[in-house]
Order: C-alpha cells, then sequence, then structure tokens
C-alpha cells in the first residue's frame, strides 16, 4: 500500500510528461486560440443577409441565395494582408468553377473597391459586411477565414488563417468534392 | 450646460459585485438600463476574447471583444435571458468562449477533481485518527514484545542475575525484569501531564523545554 | 570584446558545474574529504563566472550594443537608463541567464555559510545544485545564447515592450527568481537526503532557513507582480488566474506547505517523507513554470515569444530531474521511519491539516491550469476549453475557509496533544471580533454582495485570534507590562514572524474582500470643464495637455475629484504611446488612503467630430485595496524577521554524532512557533 502510494507522483508526472511532449511535438498544433474548431460545422449556416459593397461591385448576397450549389465563402478585408497572400488561390479556385461568395470583413466601400480592382475580383458576389456582425454571426474570429457550404445551406468545413497551396491541395479541395458527392 | 443630458446618457454607474471593472467598455456601448447593463457585465466577465490571451471580453479592447459586448447587449435589449444570450455565443464560438467550463463529460475530472481530493483527503484524516485511538488504546509505549524478544530479555536477566552475587537486599528476579521492561518505556512525556490555561500559552518554550530534557 | 568574454565564461561555468555535479557526489559516496570540498571552491568560481557573463550582458544592454541580438530585439537607444538595465532579464535568454545566475549565488551560499553542515550532506547539496544549473547552462548555450551576434549590426534596437518599462515590473523577475531558484535548494536537501537514507530533525532545521528566503522573496514577487498589474494595465485588477500568474502561485502554496511541515520535522522528527516530497514537489512547480512560460504550450499575455525546440529542452529537463527525483523518492520514501505519535488535536495536527489544504488548493490550481492543454493532447485537439476566474473562483475560495479558520487555531495548540478547551478559551477574542466584523459590514453595506461580510468576519478572525496568541505569549495583559515588555524582547524572532506572517494574511483578506466586493466605477466620456458625478464623487476633466516623454508622446489629462463640493485631490493619468512599439499603455492616476484608492484613467480620445475634444474616462474607486500590498508586505516582513531568527543565521546545529534521529538537538533558546 505504501509502496504504491510512493510511486503514484511518478505515474502521474510520466502522464503529464507525455502530454506536454504530444502537444510540443504536434507540428500541427496551431496555438493560436482564435484557430478553434468550429462547432458550426455540421451545422445549417446562420442566417445573414449583406448589401452590396458598392453599385459597381457584383453583391449583396444572403443565406438563402447559397442554396443548391457547394459554395465556397471568404471572408476577407482590403487592410489584410494574409487576404492578399491567399487571393491568387480564392482566383484559381473561381477559376476552376467552385462558387465563391465573399464576406467583406470591417472595410470601407472605398478601400474594398480599390483593393477589389487592383487584385481582381474573383467572387460571384460579395456582401459588405462593415459592422462584422454577420462575420459574428458565424463565429468568425479573424480575416482571412473560409467557409464551404454544402447544397443543403450546411457549413461542410471551416479554415480560419490563410489559404496556403498546401490547405488547399490538402483540406478545402478534398472538402469540396466530399460536399459535391454527399 | 446643453451637453449635460447627453453626458447623463452617456454614463452609467455600476456596482459590481465582484466584477471586474471595466477596461474596455466603451461608454457608448453602455445600455441605458442600469439592470440589463449589469446583466451584460457579468455575462461579459465570463465570456473569453477569443483571439486574446485569457482575457474576457469585458477586459479586452480587441475588436472581436467589443462586438461580442455589444452582441450580449443586442441579445438582452432583445428579451433573451442569460442563459440564452450564452448560448447563443456558445453555438457560433463554442465552449472555448466560456471562463467558466460547463459541467460535462470531458470537463468531469475537472470540476470533480478538487472534491474528489478533499473527499480522500477527508478520509485519510479518519483514518490517522483510527489508528491514533487504536495505538492510545494500546497505550503509548513499545510494542509488545515478541517472544523471540522476550526470551532474549530472560536469559538476559538470567545472566546478570547468575554473574552478580545475591545482595542481602536481593531483589527477586520478576521485579528487576519488570523494571528493565519500565525502563525500556520511553520517559515520561513532560507534555503529558497537561499544563494549566496560563501556562499553556507558553507552549513554544514548553515544547523546548521537552526537547532539552528528552535530550538529557 | 565584452560579449566574447560573457561567452566564454558561460561555457567556463558550465563545466564547472559538470565538475561540480559529478566530483563531489563521487567523493561523499567514497568518503574523501578532499573530493567533497571541490564543490565548495567550483560552487563560488561559477558563480563567479556567472556574475561576470550576466555583467557582460549588462554592459551590452546599458551601452545599446546592438550587434548583440537580444539587445537589438529587446532595447532601444533612446530607453531610459533603468529599462536599459531590466531589459536584460525583459526577454527570454537574459532571464534564463538571470536563472542560472540565482541559482548558483544560492549554491555558492551554502559553500560559505554551509560550515557546519555535515560534508557529506554539502558535497551531495552541491552536487544537486550543479546538476541542475548544468542543464540549464546547456539550454542557453545551445537554446538560448544570449551572447549570439548579428552582422551586420542594426542601428537601432526594436524596443522593449511598453507594458515592462516600469518600475514596479523592473524588479519584480529578479525577487520572483530568487524565490522559484530559491528552492532549489529545498529540493537538494531533499535529494541529497534521500540518497543519504537519513532525513532527521536537524536535517529539517536546514533546510527552513532556505525555504524561507525563497518564500520570502516569492511573496515578495508575486505581490509586487500584481500591484504592478493594478496600476499599469488601467483597470485596477490585480490578479487573473492567468496561466503564467498560478505558474508562480503553484510553489509559492506548496513552499508555504513545505515552510509548515519542516517544522514538523525539526520539532518533532515526524512528517519525513511527506516533507521530502513536498520539497520535491515546490521546485517541480518552479520547474514545471519555467517550462509552461517558455515552451509556448499555452498562451499568456506573460509567456516569452518561444520556440519548440526550446520546449524540448526544458521538457528533457524536468523529466531528467522531477521524474529522478520522484522515482528515487518512490524507491526510498518506505524505508523512512514514521515520525512519534501525536493526537489529531495538537499542533503536528494543525500543521498537518495547513499542509492538507494547501496541498489541496495547489492541486486544484495545477488542475485549473493544465486541464485545457490535457483535454487537448487527449482530443487530438478536437476539444477545447478555457479554465478562467470563475472556475478558480470557486473552487479555490472554499478551500481558504477552513485554512484561514485553522491558522488562527493552530499557533494555540501544544505539540503532541493540544487541548480543545485551553485553545477555545483562548479564541473567544477572535469569535468577538469576527461576529462583530460581520455585524459592522452588514450594516455598514447592507446592499454589497452576501459573502462579502463573512470574508471580513474571517479576516477579524484570523487578525484577532493571531494577536490574541501574540499577547497570551508575553503575558499581555495578564501580568505587569514590565513583565509582558520583557517577554516580548524575550521572544525568539521566528516566533514574532509568524505573528507578522499571519496577520499579514488577515490584512491582505480585507483587501480581497473590499476590492472585489464594493467596488464602484464610472465610465465617461469628458470634455475638458466638464464634471460628472457618481461613485460618490464628482469627477472634473480639468485639462488634457500633450507632451513627449523619453520615449513616447502622451496625453495627461488632469482629473479634479471632489466629495460634497470639497476637493479630495488632483490626479494626473496619463495615456502614453510607443511609436517603437506601435503601442499604448495607460498610467492611472490613483490616489491611495488607508480605506480605499481613487483611481483613475483617461482613454482614447473621440473618434468623431462632435467628440474630437472628448475622452473616455474611467474612475474606480476600489475600496481596500492598499490592505492586499500591505498585507503582503507584512507577509515577507514576517518571513525576513523570521529568517534573522538565530538559530537561523548562526544556529543550525551539528548532528550530534551517533545520535538516534528521535533527538533532535538541544537548544539553548526557546523553539520557535510557526
Amino acid at each position: 500500500m505504501r509502496r504504491l502510494v510512493v510511486i503514484l507522483p511518478v505515474l502521474l508526472f510520466a502522464a503529464l510528461l507525455g502530454i506536454m511532449a504530444a502537444l510540443l511535438t504536434d507540428g500541427e498544433r496551431n496555438n493560436d486560440p482564435s484557430r478553434l474548431p468550429s462547432p458550426l460545422v455540421g451545422k445549417t449556416a446562420p442566417v445573414i443577409s449583406l448589401p452590396a459593397i458598392a453599385e459597381n461591385i457584383p453583391g449583396g448576397f444572403s443565406t438563402e441565395d447559397l442554396k443548391g450549389h457547394v459554395t465556397i465563402v471568404n471572408v476577407f478585408a482590403s487592410w489584410c494582408i494574409p487576404c492578399l497572400a491567399e487571393h491568387p488561390l480564392i482566383t484559381k479556385l473561381a477559376a476552376d468553377g467552385a462558387r465563391v461568395y465573399g464576406i467583406n470583413h470591417r472595410d470601407t466601400a472605398a478601400d474594398a473597391t480599390t483593393w477589389l480592382r487592383r487584385h481582381g475580383n474573383p467572387y460571384e458576389a460579395i456582401g459588405a459586411d462593415t459592422d462584422a456582425r454577420a462575420s459574428l454571426e458565424w463565429g468568425v474570429t479573424g480575416v482571412p477565414e473560409t467557409f464551404i457550404i454544402d447544397a443543403n445551406g450546411k457549413i461542410a468545413y471551416k479554415h480560419a488563417g490563410p489559404i496556403t497551396p498546401e490547405v488547399l491541395e490538402g483540406k478545402i479541395l478534398p472538402k469540396l468534392r466530399e460536399a459535391e458527392g454527399g | 450646460m446643453k451637453q449635460i443630458p447627453a453626458i447623463l446618457a452617456l454614463t452609467i454607474l455600476v456596482v459590481m459585485a465582484g466584477g471586474p471593472p471595466a477596461l474596455a467598455v466603451e461608454p457608448d456601448e453602455v445600455l441605458a438600463n442600469p439592470v440589463l447593463e449589469g446583466r451584460a457585465r457579468a455575462i461579459s466577465t465570463e465570456l473569453r476574447c477569443v483571439v486574446c490571451q485569457n482575457q474576457s471580453i469585458d477586459d479586452s479592447d480587441a475588436d472581436i471583444a467589443r462586438d461580442l459586448r455589444l452582441l450580449v447587449r443586442e441579445r438582452l435589449v432583445a428579451g433573451d435571458n442569460d442563459e440564452e444570450v450564452v448560448d447563443y455565443i456558445v453555438a457560433r464560438y463554442g465552449d472555448f468562449v466560456l471562463l467558466r467550463p460547463p459541467f460535462q463529460p470531458n470537463t468531469l475530472a475537472l470540476w470533480l477533481g478538487p472534491p474528489l481530493m478533499a473527499v480522500i483527503i477527508a478520509t485519510l484524516s479518519v483514518l490517522f485518527y483510527q489508528t491514533y485511538q487504536r495505538r492510545r488504546r494500546a497505550g503509548t509505549g513499545p510494542e509488545p514484545l515478541s517472544p523471540s524478544d522476550r526470551a532474549e530479555l530472560d536469559a538476559l536477566v538470567e545472566r546478570i542475575a547468575s554473574t552478580n552475587p545475591p545482595s542481602p537486599s536481593s531483589v527477586p528476579r520478576s521485579r528487576f525484569r519488570a523494571e528493565i521492561e519500565e525502563g525500556l518505556k520511553p520517559p515520561p512525556d513532560p507534555d503529558d501531564e497537561l499544563p494549566g490555561a496560563d501556562e499553556s500559552s507558553d507552549n513554544d518554550t514548553h515544547a523546548g523545554n521537552a526537547d532539552t530534557q528528552r535530550q538529557t | 570584446m565584452i560579449a566574447e568574454i560573457g561567452q566564454y565564461v558561460l561555457i567556463a561555468a558550465l563545466v564547472l558545474a559538470g565538475v561540480q555535479a559529478i566530483v563531489p557526489l563521487w567523493g561523499a559516496a567514497r568518503g574523501e574529504a578532499g573530493l567533497m570540498a571541490v564543490g565548495d571552491r567550483t560552487a563560488i568560481a561559477q558563480a563567479v563566472a556567472l556574475l561576470i557573463a550576466f555583467a557582460a550582458l549588462t554592459h551590452g544592454f546599458v551601452t545599446s550594443d546592438f550587434s548583440l541580438s537580444v539587445v537589438f530585439q529587446n532595447s532601444h537607444s533612446l530607453k531610459p537608463m533603468l529599462y536599459k538595465v531590466s531589459g536584460v532579464w525583459g526577454n527570454h535568454e537574459g532571464s534564463m541567464l538571470l536563472w542560472v545566475l540565482v541559482l548558483a549565488l544560492f549554491s555558492a551560499a551554502v559553500a560559505l555559510y554551509g560550515r557546519n553542515l555535515p560534508p557529506t550532506l554539502k558535497a551531495r547539496v552541491l552536487s544537486i545544485q550543479a546538476m541542475i544549473g548544468f542543464a540549464f547552462l546547456a539550454f542557453i548555450i545551445f537554446t538560448s545564447n544570449p551572447f549570439a551576434r548579428l552582422t551586420p549590426a542594426p542601428l537601432d534596437g526594436a524596443g522593449l515592450n511598453p507594458l515592462l518599462q516600469d518600475p514596479g515590473l523592473a524588479f519584480h523577475p529578479p525577487l520572483l527568481y530568487l524565490g522559484y531558484v530559491g528552492f532549489s535548494m529545498a529540493f537538494s536537501f531533499a535529494i541529497a537526503a534521500l540518497i543519504e537514507g537519513r532525513v532527521d530533525a536537524a536535517w529539517g532545521r536546514w533546510v527552513r532557513p532556505w525555504t524561507l528566503a525563497a518564500w520570502t522573496f516569492l511573496t515578495g514577487g508575486i505581490a509586487l507582480g500584481s500591484w504592478w498589474a493594478y496600476y499599469e494595465l488601467g483597470w485596477g485588477g490585480w490578479w487573473f488566474w492567468d496561466p503564467v500568474e498560478n505558474a508562480s502561485f503553484m510553489p509559492w502554496l506548496f513552499g508555504t506547505a513545505l515552510l509548515h511541515s519542516s517544522i514538523v520535522v525539526e520539532k518533532r522528527d515526524a512528517l519525513k517523507s511527506w516533507t521530502i516530497l513536498l520539497a520535491i514537489l515546490t521546485f517541480s512547480m518552479s520547474l514545471l513554470g519555467t517550462f509552461l512560460v517558455r515552451s509556448g504550450v499555452l498562451t499568456s499575455v506573460h509567456a516569452f515569444a518561444t520556440d519548440p525546440e526550446r520546449g524540448v529542452f526544458i521538457l528533457a529537463i524536468l523529466a531528467i530531474t522531477i521524474g529522478g527525483a520522484l522515482t528515487l523518492f518512490a524507491v526510498r520514501a518506505p524505508g523512512m521511519k514514521g515520525g512519534g505519535l501525536f493526537a489529531p488535536v495538537s499542533r503536528e495536527g494543525a500543521l498537518i491539516a495547513n499542509n492538507m489544504l494547501l496541498t489541496l488548493a495547489a492541486a486544484t490550481v495545477l488542475l485549473g491550469t493544465l486541464y485545457p492543454l490535457i483535454l487537448e493532447a487527449l482530443s487530438g485537439g478536437e476539444s477545447r476549453v478555457s479554465v478562467g476566474p470563475p472556475f478558480f473562483n470557486a473552487t479555490f475560495g472554499p478551500i481558504m475557509v477552513p485554512l484561514v479558520l485553522l491558522v488562527a487555531v493552530g499557533p494555540l495548540m501544544a505539540w503532541k496533544r493540544g487541548n480543545l478547551r485551553t485553545a477555545s478559551r483562548k479564541l473567544i477574542p477572535a469569535a468577538v471580533a469576527a461576529i462583530l466584523a460581520i455585524a459592522a459590514t452588514f450594516l455598514a453595506v447592507p446592499d454589497g454582495p452576501g459573502l462579502a461580510p463573512f470574508a471580513m468576519g474571517l479576516a477579524a478572525w484570523l487578525g484577532a485570534g493571531t494577536i490574541a496568541e501574540w499577547g497570551g505569549r508575553i503575558k499581555l495583559f495578564s501580568s505587569a507590562p514590565t513583565v509582558s515588555l520583557r517577554r516580548l524582547s524575550g521572544q525568539p524572532r521566528s516566533a514574532s514572524g509568524m505573528t507578522l506572517a499571519h496577520l499579514g494574511l488577515a490584512v491582505m483578506i480585507v483587501g480581497i474582500t473590499g476590492s472585489s466586493a464594493w467596488r464602484t466605477e464610472l465610465v465617461t466620456t469628458l470634455s475638458p470643464g466638464q464634471t460628472v458625478e457618481g461613485a460618490g464623487y464628482a469627477v472634473t476633466l480639468e485639462s488634457v495637455t500633450e507632451g513627449r516623454g523619453p520615449n513616447y508622446s502622451f496625453e495627461r489629462a488632469t482629473l479634479l475629484i471632489r466629495e460634497d463640493g470639497k476637493l479630495v485631490t488632483t490626479m494626473l493619468t496619463e495615456r502614453r504611446f510607443f511609436p517603437v512599439a506601435n503601442q499604448t499603455t495607460t498610467e492611472a492616476g490613483i490616489r491611495t488612503t488607508l480605506l480605499s484608492d481613487l483611481y483613475g484613467v483617461i482613454g482614447e480620445r473621440g473618434r468623431t467630430p462632435e467628440t474630437a475634444n472628448a475622452w473616455t474616462v474611467r474612475f474606480f474607486v476600489n475600496p481596500l485595496v492598499p490592505w492586499i500590498w500591505f498585507g503582503a508586505l507584512l507577509m515577507s516582513l514576517g518571513g525576513f524577521l523570521s529568517l534573522s531568527d538565530r538559530r537561523h543565521r548562526v544556529g543550525a546545529p551539528r548532528r550530534a554524532a551517533n545520535a538516534p534521529p528521535a533527538n533532535p538537538p538541544s537548544q539553548p533558546i526557546p523553539a520557535p512557533a510557526e
């Protein structure tokens, strides 16, 4: 009994070591608290309805508009550097036939218009989320974030942070195919 | 002076019950209804700002924290009760936003850990008390002599008795043995005679004396 | 050039630590005095080497030598001199250097002042210290070299986090490290005792001053840190249950338990294996804190910039140090003899209860701090929760209540067998004070939180109980004043230290209760000249001026605080902008009185044209908050007073040769109370 008791601290410590080692060596682990599993995945996307940024930019959309097709919804802003970094990949996705919608997060019409003119507008439609209220509704923690919505309006996948070629190949495209297949 | 009403509208005085103060809450966020505002503040202190490091939305001046503070107030004004407001945000951001983790399967160990440890400690105390009572009833002296000890003692008594020539006031062997056994017991501890009230106020000096006495 | 010297002596210190880790241990095993004595010299040489290294790094910061990578990343030529110096330990590399320096200083102190220790014990203690030092020196040299050069040297530095440019924070880390690292002494004594297989009252007496010193420093360090948070973070909070705060609090809780249990070892030769375990756990918590802060496994406002390689290295150090210690404990502890018999109602019993509650509290904080990590690892990242202040308040508070009740009772108990009836008679003043405090608080603040009066009652119980016990000891009122005076001067300092520390705890509870229960606040927008009433005061924003500090620009607001039309105070509060770091900090205006703090902060200027000449002004009344730090100060002073006791200073006795362990060496002076 006494022997068992004195071994207990060693065992507890060994378990703790294992846990810490697992966390430290997990290359996938992202310690940024904003990149958390979203509870919305698998659920119907909360209803939002957004106006267009400006008259000459196709846009304004609501969750109703997303139904019937698998869509990608990309949350972006002109002031966001990582958004610019992922923009070519978003453009490529759209060029390859994906229906990409944009949520313009906490931005001004003028800045967003200039940005789109300079870098191109791959979006089917863009909704202006000036006060970030719609982003809140979808559990967005920062820009950029990308959602895949299936034909029934359910959120199939969410990626927080910029899309890199690895993320595109490893996560976005498979999930997109899955959503289209199912 | 015409600015005064505007200031009053923007001003709120909240007497918080143990809540942290507002670093972040800006005057324009504050609800006119002090009861609702008080509830909003209480809810805000329990919600984590997801992009911050261990700050509640009430403490953080991050954009999203402000947005969430406004959302909390919006839901309260819309008539939600506190639980509904929290559920609304948890549905979008997950359990991670709760600074008070919910009591559910994956937090059982967290919430039950401290009470369980308390129970273990209480059990140990009871066990200790029982051991004490048992040992006290058995007498505080050394453990009873084992048969081999007894045999050794008998032999010793025999040897001493045989080497020492019997004196006139010869002590019966049985009493001699009793004295040896008595000698094996620890010296009487002065602590055992409970001191008077005044004396025991000095128990440090007293304990010190006890040490010295035992030493000598 | 000077940095290169620093680099060389750092490597020299590593070599010295290597020698010290092996030779004295070997000498102790073979009983060769010559080999054992090597430890003394290497310990002192190591301390000197690290002092030189630390001076070299300080030189780099003071002269703004931006060819040094750490200086470039953490300093700036415009920074005031004080913060150039404190910048030395305001970063990962420099603070690690401070860490090993403190460790080496403690070792050198043993080498210099531990003459009365048995040579084998001293040799082993120094070896264990050197093993820890070797591991961390290797960590510094291989992963965190403070003397790494940049070529070409940048023209100017990146600056120190403006939040850290504050006198309170400048001295907070050194104190904290003296505490954290100081517990290594208890650890090394414990391991040495386990190797020798001998723990007795003399051991308890030797280990206590070191524990006491570390505890005193840690108390001061934590208090200073929370005071800094209070006035610098701009909203009057002082404890946030942040993981890094918890990392400093856990060694404190275990260390407090250790402090009390080592008394039982010293006085009664009991609780020995438990005390050894506590010594190991206390320093393990220090190491765990070092790991948590520097490895990047958790996020905290206080965490250093991290990389996983460092984390793995420290984890390996933890595995060897803590794992090795606990394994040695598991092997040796069952063979250790239990102590003498004592009644549940006795000084020993009270101290054991104290230990149980403190351990429970520490374990709760540990569980809450690590739980998010444990859950994340076990669920593969799928399950994430936060454990924040609401959890800790809900669990930690209830544990503290019986503990505080007990603190007043324990010192009234006699060793071995206490008398409950006598003790309870002496607790009458405490009970009366508690009831009066509860009633008075109810009457004074009828609409406050319902638990607050009971918390005040608890503080009164502890305060009055402590004073009554002290009064009893010096026979206050029960005999002639001259007798009391004589007894007062005859009190052992360690006993007075205990009284002071316990009193400090009572004072601190008053502060905690007041500041968390009855805080009032006023948040408003004011233009210069405007007045707003609230929180019992009229607050006028008299003016806002702009200006420049050494490395920042500021907006300085003058607030007039009036009560019933009378001017109470004129308060200055600043909002500082640091262009190098692109960061804003606030300097609160604080007026402290015995009963409360008035706390004013200027916020952002309005952004719209209508509000362009208006600022957010926050004004708080924080009742009793100064008592928190006054209480902590009393606790630290109590620690120092106890430390200055003759018995601790020169009296550490020789272990009586061949004396059975049950006989603690006698002392001419009365034993201290704790």
